[in-house]
């Protein structure tokens, strides 16, 4: 085994420090090391994005990305999503619209699709589409997929909108 | 898969940034964002013994705009230029690059430096006559994109030099258009066409046209910029200019094209950037 760094990881607002291989990838640092198995690897070649998780709010794939580059990034992965026991409006919309099959893509599909709410919270049919060109789902054609990422971006919103009503 | 073991450093300057780099000898490998160097790495195709981490470096990452120039910092992911309109060209062909998770993450001067000539910027900076500001042990130097692609995922950086800017002219009023096909949206360009075109009075004052993955270099096409320089820009012209697109090009056949269909896909993808780079399509 080759000399080991210290890296110091947060995920999903948690504080870990690892002493790792520099090689060791964020994926396997998640899964082996924190025992974060939500995130899933599929392809292993920066294609398919079963292992997307957020770097800073971004989504990645975290199969290419070294753990020691995730030194003071703050990373969020599926386990990180539902809040107070509720589930984030895209694990709502993925269970009600039946959004999978398998399942095994679906981590990486909500942690997708929550890249683009965030950026476009009312996007298009079209723009769904297009924003899940790095998710590869293998059972559902994607239909009802992309109907959860849209029913959850009208949910969202109602939220939001029902956020700021009672703030004002 | 796991890479092969490797030393790791993340310096916290420049400075230091080459001289480990320059320490570590000719096996050492300068990593940005990864996107090209770690997939190769796990397929054991480059098996560097050090990695220099930029990641700390100040000052790499960012776009600015100033005296008729863009400068774009090395770490600049592609969805910073992706979601920089005013980029024009630049930021049609980094919203095509792979998906979004990958533009998160890919940077501009690591795509450039990695040299790859099926990638979507090396061409696209050729046709906007970017150059490249290198940082070595003796000192700063400029190199043209036009000068930077010397082989098969070769550059003109010395193993010692770091990539730290690209300086790009505006061109604003300059139409643009990028024209890429692949079988999926995630693949590379089976052959992809950059153009920019200013125009006066319907004439073309001045065109610039790149090709991608026509040969082991990005390539301009020169012959099509020849025959429509001067001329009124109209589909008729266009078509033309567009059956030289690939002239003199030596495209490899690969699993997806033969040379014969790449040289085809030139001349149509080269047709319909020219067509919205003139405003005739959109």
């Amino acid at each position: 085994m080759s000399k080991t760094v210290p890296v110091h990881l947060r995920v999903n607002g948690v504080e870990h420090q690892l002493d790792a291989e520099p090689r060791l990838l964020l994926v396997h640092a998640l899964r082996d090391h924190l025992g974060l198995t939500g995130t899933h690897v599929g392809c292993d070649t920066s294609n398919c994005g079963a292992c997307t998780v957020h770097f800073n709010g971004q989504p990645v794939k975290s199969c290419t990305v070294l753990a020691v580059q995730a030194d003071g990034v703050e990373v969020t992965t599926i386990e990180g999503m539902a809040k107070d026991g509720e589930l984030h409006p895209l694990q709502e919309a993925f269970w009600n619209d039946h959004g999978l099959q398998c399942g095994y893509c679906t981590p990486g599909m909500i942690m997708a699709a929550a890249g683009l709410l965030e950026r476009n919270p009312n996007p298009s049919e079209h723009e769904v589409r297009h924003a899940l060109e790095g998710n590869l789902c293998r059972c559902t054609g994607y239909h009802n997929i992309v109907k959860a990422v849209l029913d959850a971006a009208k949910t969202k919103g109602a939220t939001v909108s029902a956020q700021r009503e009672v703030s004002a | 898969m796991i890479p092969a073991e490797f030393d790791y450093t993340a310096p916290a300057s420049l400075e230091e940034a080459i001289s480990a780099l320059r320490q570590g000898g000719e096996d050492a490998k300068l990593l940005a964002g990864g996107h090209s160097l770690l997939p190769l790495m796990k397929l054991r195709l480059a098996a560097p013994s050090l990695l220099v981490d930029l990641r700390r470096v100040p000052g790499l990452a960012g776009v600015a705009r100033g005296n008729g120039t863009w400068r774009i910092g090395a770490l600049t992911p592609h969805a910073v230029l992706e979601h920089t309109p005013e980029l024009g060209v630049v930021s049609a062909a980094a919203a095509t690059i792979a998906d979004p998770q990958v533009r998160n993450r890919g940077t501009i001067g690591g795509s450039l430096v990695h040299g790859d000539p099926a990638s979507d910027l090396p061409a696209v900076m050729m046709a906007c006559e970017a150059s490249v500001t290198v940082q070595g042990p003796s000192g700063q130097r400029t190199i043209p994109a036009l000068e930077l692609f010397q082989g098969y995922m070769e550059t003109a950086l010395a193993a010692d030099e770091v990539l730290t800017e690209v300086r790009m002219p505006v061109l604003d009023g300059w139409g643009f258009g990028y024209e890429k096909f692949n079988r999926r949206s995630e693949d590379w360009a089976m052959v992809a066409v950059s153009a920019v075109v200013n125009a006066r009075d319907g004439t073309c004052e001045d065109v610039r046209v790149g090709l991608t993955n026509m040969g082991s270099v990005p390539l301009r096409a020169p012959a099509v910029e020849e025959a429509l320089r001067g001329k009124q820009l109209d589909a008729e012209s266009i078509a033309a200019a567009a059956e030289q697109a690939a002239e003199g090009t030596d495209p490899p056949a690969d699993l997806n094209a033969s040379a014969e269909y790449k040289r085809h896909l030139a001349r149509v993808l080269c047709r319909r950037a020219l067509e919205k780079a003139a405003g005739l399509s959109s």
